[in-house]
C-alpha cells in the first residue's frame, strides 16, 4: 500500500495518532470499526471515503430505523427506494419516475448555487433512472422576511432554482413557500423533479459483468464540494461561511449536454448500468454500483478528467464537482457509446474496470492508494438507535386552550392580515421567475393546490405537490405527519387526480438530541400510518438532519411530494370559482382548532397548542367522495382548505377570475374560529346550479359531511356566520393585499 | 410546406415548436442541427427558444457562429421565411438578420407569464391571419427580452412597419423601447418575438392565440406557391 505521495496529507499513522479522523465526523467507534473492516490503519483517501460514505447523508445511520416504517410496496410500484429514484406505473407501458431532495446547508451558505446545484442533482437521479424529466417542484422554507439576510436568501435561492430549471428546459410548476422564524440561518431548500418513461427503459445503478468498462461522463473534476456529504451532516454554525468551498457551482447548460447524451445512450439500448454522481460524487457512485451488483470496482485515478493540476486522488474520490455520471457496457459497445457523447460535445473518460472481488480498489500514478470492501463502504455503517424523550413544550403545550383570547371583531381585518401573511400570500414573485411552461404540457400552472402536467400524446396528466407545515408537526410530530401527507393527497385529489405514492424530505434537527430524535420518530410513525390508509406508498426520499443555527433546530419539516394519475383531461379541476350563480359548497368538518394556525401566528403572534387533529379514515373518505364527484362532472372548483382556514380558502377561489362570493356558515363556533380554524379534511367546491343537487346528494350518500354555503354572486367576498355580518370586501381589494404582501415585504 | 426547426446545443423550445408545427398545420417538420449546411430543402425555418450555449457571454453571440447561421442568412436572402422566438429572436439580431439588440429585463428578473399584445403589423407572413389592431394573448418567460435600439432605427422600424408586435399600452414587461415585442426585416419574411406562440396552441394550454402565426405562414407559402401545390 503506497503512502499518499502529497506531503500535506498525514499519513495513516498520524491520522490514527491525532485522531485526525474526528474531523471529518468519524467517531472514535466508527475508525475502530474501519481500522477492523480493512485490517490496518486507513490512509488519508481511504478515511476520506469512508467519512463520506458513513455520513448521515449517504449511510442514513441515524434513520434508517425510522425509514423501515414506511410502505414501500404496492400494486403500482415497479421500484421503491435504494435507487436514484421511485417508478410508478401509470398504465400503458408508461411509468413515473419521481424523487425529491435537500440542499439546505449549502443553500444557507450560498445560496444561488446552493439551490440551483439541489434542482441540477435531483433531475440527474431521474434521467439516470432512463426518465425523460417533465416538472420540477420545489418546498422551501426561510425566516421571516424582515430579516436582510433572510431576503438575500430568498432572492437567490429562488433565483438559482430558475435559473438551473429554465436554462436545462424542464418547468418548474410548483412548490410552496413558507416563512417562520425557526427557519432562521438554516433555510429548507428541498426540490422534487418528476420524469416519464416506458417499463422497459428502466435503467438501475449497477457495475454488472466483471471485467467491464466504467466509463465518467461530464465535466472534468475540480476541487468544488469537497465534503458536501459530510457538510450536509453536521450542524450550521458560524464557521460554515468557510465551508464555501463545500458548495458545489452548477451548469444547467452541461447538464442539459449530459442529459440529452446519456438519454440517447441508455434508448440505444446499450446500458448495463448508469448512476449520477451525487453526493459524494465519484465515491458513491462508484461503490453504490458496485455494491448493487455484488461486485467490486476498480478505478484508475489518472484516466480521471481534471480541472485542475495536481489534484490528489483524496480531492478527486470527494469532488462534488456536478453534471457527471457513472456508466458500465460491455466493451464491445465503447465505440458507439462515444460516438454518442462526441455528437453532444461531452467529454466521456473510460475510468475503471468492474471485478469480482468485492474491492473498490483506487489506482494512481501506477500505485494502488486505496483498497477498500465495498460492502463495509455501503452497507457497514452502523445504525444507530438513538434516544429518544418526549420535549418539555409537547407537554406543556397539552393544556393551552387555542381560541382563549378575545373574539375578533373585525374578521375583515383579520383576513387581510392572514392573506397579507408571506406563507399564504401570492408567490406570483416567486413562480413568473420560473418557466413552468417549458415543454407545452403545463396544464394547470403554479398557484393551484396542485400542478398538472399532461402525459404527451395521451388523455392523461400527472397532478404533483409538494407539502409540509412544520408548525403542525411542531405541535404534534406524530398528527404534522399525518396532515403532511393527507394534505398532499387531498391537494393531489382537487385537481382530480387519484393519488399514487410520496416521496419524502424529513428536514430535522439533530438526530443525537433526544427531543429532535422523538421528532423524528412520532413524525414517520404518523406519516407512515397515513400512507398506508391513503395508499400512498413511499417510493423514495432523503434525509436532512442536523437542520439547526445557533437558536437551536428548526420546526420538523418532513416535506411530502406527491403525484397523482389524472386519468383524462375532463377531470382537471381548478380551485377558482368558474361563473356567476355557482353553488359553493364546503365539504367536512370544521372544529376549533386553531393550534399552529396562520391566524395564531400572523394575527396572535403564536405557534402554540396541539395541532388540528386528523381521523385518517375521514379524510380517505372525503377524498374518495370529492374525487367521484369531479369524474362523474359534478364539480366546477375544488379547493383544499389549508392555512388560514374557510376564510383564505372562500378568498382563494375568488381571486382566480375576480368573481365574488355570498355564504352563509352556520355553526356553534365563534365567527373568529369557524372561519380561521384549521380543521382537516376539508375542501371547498363550487358546482354548476344544475349540477347542486346531484353532488349533494352524493356527497351524502358517500357519508361525508357538508353544507351548502351559498353562491358565487356580485364581486365582494361576503361571508355572514349564523345569518351575522363576518367577513365583507371587494374580492380586489383583498386580491391587493394578497397579491404584494411579498413584493412589498421585499421593497422594504 | 417543409418546416426546419433548429436545434443548438442548449435549445430546449425546439420539442415545442415542432409539436405546435405538426398540431396546428399538420405540414412535415425536421429538427436541423446547428452543424447543417444545407437548408435547400425547407420552406420556412424557426429558430427556437432556449438557452443556446448557455447563453454564455451574451444571448446568441455564439450561435450566430454556427455553421447552420449560414444557411440561415442565406434562406432569409433568398424570401424563405424565418421565425425567431424568444432565444431564436435573439439569435437573428445577434446574426444582424434582424436590427436592435435584447437587453437585460428592466427589473433584471426572468419572468414567464401570460402577455398581452397588440398585433401592430399584420401584413406579415407570419401574422396575416390576425387583425390589425388585435389584442392576442401569448406567453413569454425570458431573463433577456428588453428590446433596445437606437432612435433613428426605431424610427426606421416605425416608418417600414416594420414593428409586428408591441406589449399592450401599460404591460411591458422588460422595459423594451417603444412596448417592442417583434419585429420584422424589410422584407417582412423574417420575423424575432420574445412571446412564445408554440407555447398557445390550445385553450389547455391557457390560449389558442399563437395557432395563428402558422396557419398564416401556411396559407403565405401556399398563395405564393400557387395552386400548384398540395398542402
Amino acid at each position: 500500500m503506497a503512502q499518499q505521495l502529497t506531503a500535506k496529507e498525514p499519513t495513516a499513522e498520524q491520522i490514527a495518532e491525532y485522531k485526525i479522523y474526528r474531523e471529518f465526523g468519524v467517531s472514535d467507534y466508527e475508525y475502530d470499526l474501519i481500522c477492523k473492516f480493512l485490517g490496518r490503519k486507513p490512509n488519508y483517501t481511504e478515511i476520506g471515503v469512508f467519512s463520506v460514505m458513513w455520513s448521515e447523508h449517504c449511510a442514513y445511520k441515524n434513520s434508517k430505523p425510522v425509514l423501515k416504517k414506511f410502505p414501500v410496496s404496492g400494486p403500482r410500484v415497479l421500484m421503491g427506494p435504494g435507487e436514484g429514484a421511485g417508478i410508478v406505473d401509470i398504465g400503458d407501458n408508461q411509468a413515473v419516475v419521481f424523487k425529491i431532495e435537500s440542499h439546505n446547508h449549502p443553500s444557507a451558505v450560498e445560496p444561488y448555487q446552493g439551490a440551483a446545484t439541489g434542482v441540477g442533482g435531483i433531475i440527474r437521479d431521474i434521467f439516470s433512472m432512463g426518465a425523460r424529466p417533465v416538472a420540477l417542484l420545489n418546498s422551501l422554507r426561510f425566516g421571516k422576511l424582515d430579516n436582510p439576510r433572510v431576503k438575500y436568501l430568498f432572492e437567490n435561492v429562488v433565483a438559482g432554482i430558475a435559473g438551473y430549471g429554465n436554462c436545462i428546459g424542464i418547468p418548474t410548476v410548483a412548490g410552496e413557500v413558507m416563512f417562520d422564524e425557526s427557519y432562521e440561518g438554516n433555510p429548507l431548500v428541498n426540490a422534487m423533479c418528476v420524469g416519464l418513461i416506458d417499463h422497459d427503459q428502466i435503467q438501475r445503478g449497477v457495475a454488472k459483468g466483471v471485467g467491464n468498462p466504467v466509463f465518467y461522463v461530464g465535466p472534468a473534476t475540480g476541487r468544488d464540494g469537497i465534503h458536501g456529504a459530510t457538510f450536509a451532516s453536521v450542524e450550521l454554525t458560524e464557521e460554515s461561511e468557510e465551508k464555501r468551498t463545500a458548495v458545489q457551482v452548477g451548469d444547467p447548460f452541461m447538464e442539459k449536454l449530459v442529459m440529452e447524451a446519456c438519454l440517447e445512450l441508455i434508448q440505444s439500448g446499450i446500458v448495463l448500468g448508469i448512476q449520477d454522481m451525487g453526493a459524494a460524487g465519484l465515491t458513491c457512485s462508484s461503490a453504490e454500483m458496485a455494491a448493487k451488483a455484488g461486485n467490486g470496482l476498480e478505478l484508475y485515478l489518472d484516466e480521471v478528467p481534471q480541472r485542475e493540476e495536481g489534484m490528489t486522488p483524496y480531492e478527486m474520490m470527494l469532488s462534488e464537482s456536478q453534471e457527471r455520471m457513472l456508466f458500465v457496457i460491455e466493451p464491445q459497445h465503447e465505440a458507439k457509446a462515444r460516438e454518442i457523447f462526441e455528437r453532444w460535445g461531452v467529454i466521456c473518460a473510460k475510468v475503471g474496470k468492474v471485478t469480482d472481488d468485492g474491492r473498490l480498489r483506487l489506482f494512481h500514478k501506477g500505485e494502488v492508494v486505496a483498497d477498500m470492501p465495498v460492502k463495509a463502504l455501503v452497507d457497514d455503517c452502523p445504525v444507530y438507535h438513538q434516544r429518544s424523550e418526549e420535549p418539555e413544550y409537547y407537554r406543556a403545550f397539552a393544556n393551552v386552550d387555542t381560541t382563549a383570547f378575545e373574539e375578533i371583531a373585525d374578521l375583515t381585518g383579520a383576513l387581510k392580515k392572514v392573506l397579507a401573511s408571506p406563507s399564504v400570500a401570492s408567490k406570483e414573485w416567486v413562480y413568473n421567475q420560473y418557466d413552468y411552461m417549458v415543454r407545452t404540457s403545463t396544464v394547470v400552472r403554479p398557484g393551484s393546490d396542485a400542478a398538472v402536467v399532461q402525459v404527451p400524446g395521451t388523455r392523461k396528466a400527472l397532478a404533483m405537490t409538494t407539502d409540509g407545515n412544520g408548525r403542525y408537526v411542531y405541535l404534534d410530530p406524530e398528527v404534522g405527519g399525518k396532515i403532511a401527507v393527507a394534505e398532499a393527497a387531498r391537494n393531489v385529489v382537487c385537481s382530480g387526480a387519484e393519488p399514487l405514492a410520496i416521496t419524502d424530505n424529513l428536514n430535522f434537527g439533530s438526530p443525537e438530541k433526544p427531543d429532535v430524535f422523538w421528532q423524528i420518530e412520532k413524525a414517520t410513525d404518523g406519516m407512515a400510518e397515513a400512507c398506508r390508509v391513503l395508499g400512498t406508498p413511499v417510493i423514495g426520499g432523503n434525509v436532512s438532519l442536523y437542520n439547526e443555527n445557533e437558536k437551536g433546530a428548526i420546526y420538523p419539516t418532513p416535506v411530502v411530494g406527491m403525484v397523482g394519475l389524472v386519468h383524462d383531461l375532463d377531470h382537471i379541476t381548478t380551485q377558482e370559482f368558474k361563473a356567476e350563480g355557482d353553488v359553493i359548497v364546503l365539504v367536512g368538518e370544521t372544529r376549533a382548532e386553531l393550534g399552529g394556525s396562520e391566524l395564531q401566528y400572523a394575527v396572535l403572534g403564536k405557534t402554540e397548542g396541539r395541532p388540528p387533529q386528523i381521523d385518517l379514515e375521514v379524510e380517505a373518505r372525503v377524498q374518495g367522495a370529492v374525487l367521484e364527484a369531479i369524474r362523474q362532472g359534478l364539480v366546477a372548483s375544488a379547493h383544499d382548505l389549508s392555512e388560514g382556514g374557510l376564510a383564505v380558502a372562500l378568498a382563494e377561489s375568488c381571486f382566480g377570475r375576480g368573481l365574488g362570493a355570498v355564504v352563509n356558515v352556520e355553526t356553534s363556533l365563534r365567527a373568529d374560529v369557524a372561519l380561521f380554524s384549521e380543521s382537516q379534511s376539508r375542501i371547498l367546491l363550487s358546482a354548476k346550479p344544475e349540477k347542486a343537487d346531484a353532488l349533494v346528494a352524493l356527497l351524502a350518500e358517500k357519508g361525508v359531511a357538508h353544507a351548502v354555503l351559498g353562491k358565487v354572486e356580485g364581486s365582494d367576498l361576503v361571508v355572514r356566520v349564523n345569518g351575522r355580518d363576518g367577513i365583507a370586501a371587494p374580492v380586489a381589494e383583498l386580491q391587493k393585499v394578497w397579491k404584494e404582501a411579498i413584493p412589498c415585504l421585499l421593497k422594504n | 410546406m417543409r418546416f426546419a426547426v433548429i436545434v443548438f446545443p442548449g435549445s430546449n423550445c425546439d420539442i415545442d415548436c415542432c409539436k405546435a408545427v405538426e398540431e396546428t398545420i399538420g405540414q412535415p417538420v425536421d429538427y436541423v442541427w446547428h452543424t447543417a449546411t444545407d437548408l435547400s430543402a425547407y420552406d420556412a425555418i424557426i429558430v427556437p427558444g432556449g438557452f443556446s450555449y448557455g447563453d454564455y457571454l451574451r444571448c446568441g453571440a455564439i450561435a450566430r457562429f454556427a455553421p447552420v447561421m449560414n444557411e440561415v442568412r442565406k434562406a432569409a436572402e433568398e424570401g424563405k421565411y424565418v421565425l425567431g422566438i424568444c432565444n431564436g429572436f435573439q439569435i437573428l439580431t445577434e446574426a444582424g438578420l434582424l436590427p436592435g439588440v435584447l437587453l437585460r429585463n428592466r427589473d433584471l428578473k426572468f419572468r414567464c407569464h401570460p402577455a398581452l399584445l397588440e398585433v401592430v403589423n399584420n401584413e406579415t407572413p407570419f401574422t396575416r391571419d390576425y387583425a390589425k389592431g388585435e389584442i392576442v394573448n401569448i406567453p413569454i418567460a425570458h431573463g433577456e427580452g428588453n428590446y433596445y435600439c437606437d432612435e433613428e432605427t426605431l424610427a426606421k422600424l416605425e416608418a417600414n412597419g416594420q414593428v409586428v408586435f408591441r406589449y399592450k399600452a401599460g404591460e411591458n414587461p422588460n422595459g423594451s423601447v417603444s412596448d417592442i415585442a417583434g419585429i420584422c426585416n424589410e422584407g417582412r419574411n423574417v420575423v424575432g418575438m420574445m412571446p412564445h406562440p408554440e407555447r398557445a396552441v390550445s385553450e389547455l394550454l391557457g390560449s389558442s392565440d399563437g395557432k395563428r402565426m402558422f396557419t398564416s405562414v401556411l396559407s403565405a407559402w401556399r398563395e405564393r406557391h400557387g395552386a400548384t401545390v398540395n398542402g
